[in-house]
């Protein structure tokens, strides 16, 4: 296991050395010590390392994150997993506004809370949060799953497009053109292996409502005009 | 952008090393902003005296026998002790107000900071850890201080641009963000006597707040109202003589994450600011919540 401590080694140098992992690399395990709110630790990751971030840390960490798992232990700042394309960043804390935005791909877990904007603009990207998400999460979210197992903030899924949505909790309201939507059995399945990648084994499918698009708002029409 | 640090010690025992702590939390903040820096310091107070903190862009000259013109005119002593371009005068409780007058109508050149029992509030042009060196933060000690690096978006890089802002006894305000409702809101409280020394939508906040408090309301009560009444981008850290309060809008685009311990209570931008205070490793940390006020008092 390679250890960076980044009390000692600059922020630049640590992501230099892990952008220099590659496919079949034989360091596949990193631990990073004393990131003590540094921004972008361990951002833009390219090969199947797992890297351990002991500590919090701050801005878009484990951003742009491709085929690394990425766990950082402590909380992170505003949009850690940004445009994530695959891979997984786990964060064991809370994490700041927009997590896991405009993600293409992989997996973000969040064991704690996540605040506003968590997930907007996803595209593709599985968000799994344990805690609550704050205002205006999933906003003009086009592809991908977010699950809550606790409560969502104001305007849940403004202006959505094809991003499923999963909430155990209370939804304080929802955004323009999300509405609730049955759970067929395809949905729990779909659920079911999202909590399960995401370890989580306490709660039953059946706890959980489903939202996404009424589909008014894809093309201008004056009789949805209400709707904006 | 702007960096945001406050600190409201809870244990005395940590009260020597306030400045200390507040000027490390400053420095990782300079980023956001580099143009310039302020803090307010919560100090001693002696019984029965005010303190007024002034500025001069022109110190050698201006307070030079400023402490003499003010004892001649509020008829009692006046002390004067010098840090850099500003001064903290000390006078009797009951001329404070007689002073203040005194300093604005005789003495152009001496702009006041703050002025109450505890309070001073220094802030210059420059990058942060020179402007915390200048008037060595580090070695202030007291209860609470707040702290403010700034990237100016709404009004000009002056030192009287720069935060914290103060417009009423032992109160200060720090903004990060942009109000977009300051005009009209600064002629509703023009119109009932409050005075305005900048073009600053800060100010216009911390005005606000004081016009509050002056309806007798106590600071989270201000607080709460300023959610109806202020329009805009904000995170506030606002200080009082025993009071430390904290409010984002409801939007809460401008970041914020705070630390309680038995210790203290922290507030900074990011957490940077906050990794270096004693026993965060343990310490409550989180990310207040939009619309949400939040209020300490001792």
């Amino acid at each position: 296991m390679r250890t960076i401590d980044l009390a000692v080694t600059p922020l630049r140098d640590l992501n230099s050395e892990l952008h220099r992992q590659s496919e079949g690399t034989n360091e596949a395990e990193w631990e990073v010590l004393n990131p003590r709110g540094q921004h972008a630790v361990a951002v833009g990751v390219d090969a199947p390392i797992k890297v351990a971030v002991r500590g919090p840390v701050g801005y878009y960490g484990g951003g742009m994150n491709k085929k690394a798992v990425i766990t950082i232990h402590g909380s992170a700042g505003p949009g850690v997993a940004e445009n994530m394309m695959s891979g997984s960043v786990v964060v064991k804390g809370d994490a700041s506004q927009y997590a896991g935005a405009t993600g293409r791909g992989g997996l973000l877990v969040i064991e704690g809370n996540a605040a506003s904007r968590c997930g907007i603009s996803m595209k593709g990207i599985d968000i799994v949060v344990r805690g609550n998400i704050g205002h205006m999460s999933a906003f003009m979210a086009q592809s991908g799953h977010l699950v809550v197992l606790g409560d969502a903030g104001d305007a849940l899924g403004d202006s959505i497009y094809e991003a499923k949505l999963f909430v155990r909790g209370n939804v304080k309201s929802l955004g323009a053109d999300c509405i609730e939507k049955e759970m067929r059995p395809e949905h729990h399945e779909q659920l079911a292996a999202l909590l399960e990648k995401a370890g989580i084994k306490d709660v039953k499918t059946s706890e959980f409502k489903r939202y996404g698009s009424a589909r008014k708002l894809y093309n201008f029409n004056i009789d949805n005009a209400d709707a904006y | 952008m702007c960096g945001i640090v406050g600190l409201f010690l809870k244990d005395k025992a940590l009260e020597p090393r306030l400045g200390e702590l507040t000027a490390q939390m400053l420095a990782t903040m300079c980023e956001r902003g580099p143009d310039s820096a302020g803090f307010a310091v919560y100090g001693s107070s002696e019984s029965g005296k005010a303190k007024i903190t002034v500025q001069s862009a022109d110190a050698d000259k201006d307070f030079v026998g400023l402490d003499a013109a003010l004892s001649t005119a509020v008829g009692s002593p006046v002390s004067i002790e010098r840090k850099s371009t500003h001064a903290v005068l000390t006078v009797p409780a009951d001329k404070a107000e007689v002073a203040r007058q005194t300093i604005k109508a005789n003495h152009p050149g001496v702009r006041i900071m703050s002025a109450g029992e505890t309070i001073e509030i220094y802030k210059e042009v420059g990058w942060p850890t020179d402007v915390s060196q200048q008037f060595h933060l580090r070695q202030m000690s007291g209860s609470h201080a707040i702290g403010h690096t700034r990237m100016a978006t709404e009004s000009a890089v002056t030192t009287l641009g720069a935060h914290p802002f103060s417009t009423g006894s032992d109160q200060c305000l720090v903004h990060n963000g942009s109000l977009s409702n300051h005009n009209s809101l600064k002629r509703k409280l023009k119109h009932d006597g409050m005075t305005f020394e900048t073009e600053n939508d800060s100010e216009v906040a911390a005005s606000y707040l004081t016009w509050r408090m002056n309806q007798g309301m106590n600071l989270g009560q201000a607080l709460e109202k300023s959610l109806d009444d202020l329009d805009g981008f904000f995170t506030f850290v606002v200080g009082t003589k025993n009071g430390f309060g904290v409010i984002r809008d409801p939007i809460a685009c401008k970041p914020a994450v705070m630390a309680e311990t038995d210790q203290y209570v922290a507030f900074g931008s990011e957490y940077r600011a906050l990794a270096g205070l004693p026993g965060i490793e343990t310490a409550r940390v989180w990310e207040p919540e939009p619309a949400t006020v939040y209020f300490w008092e001792r």
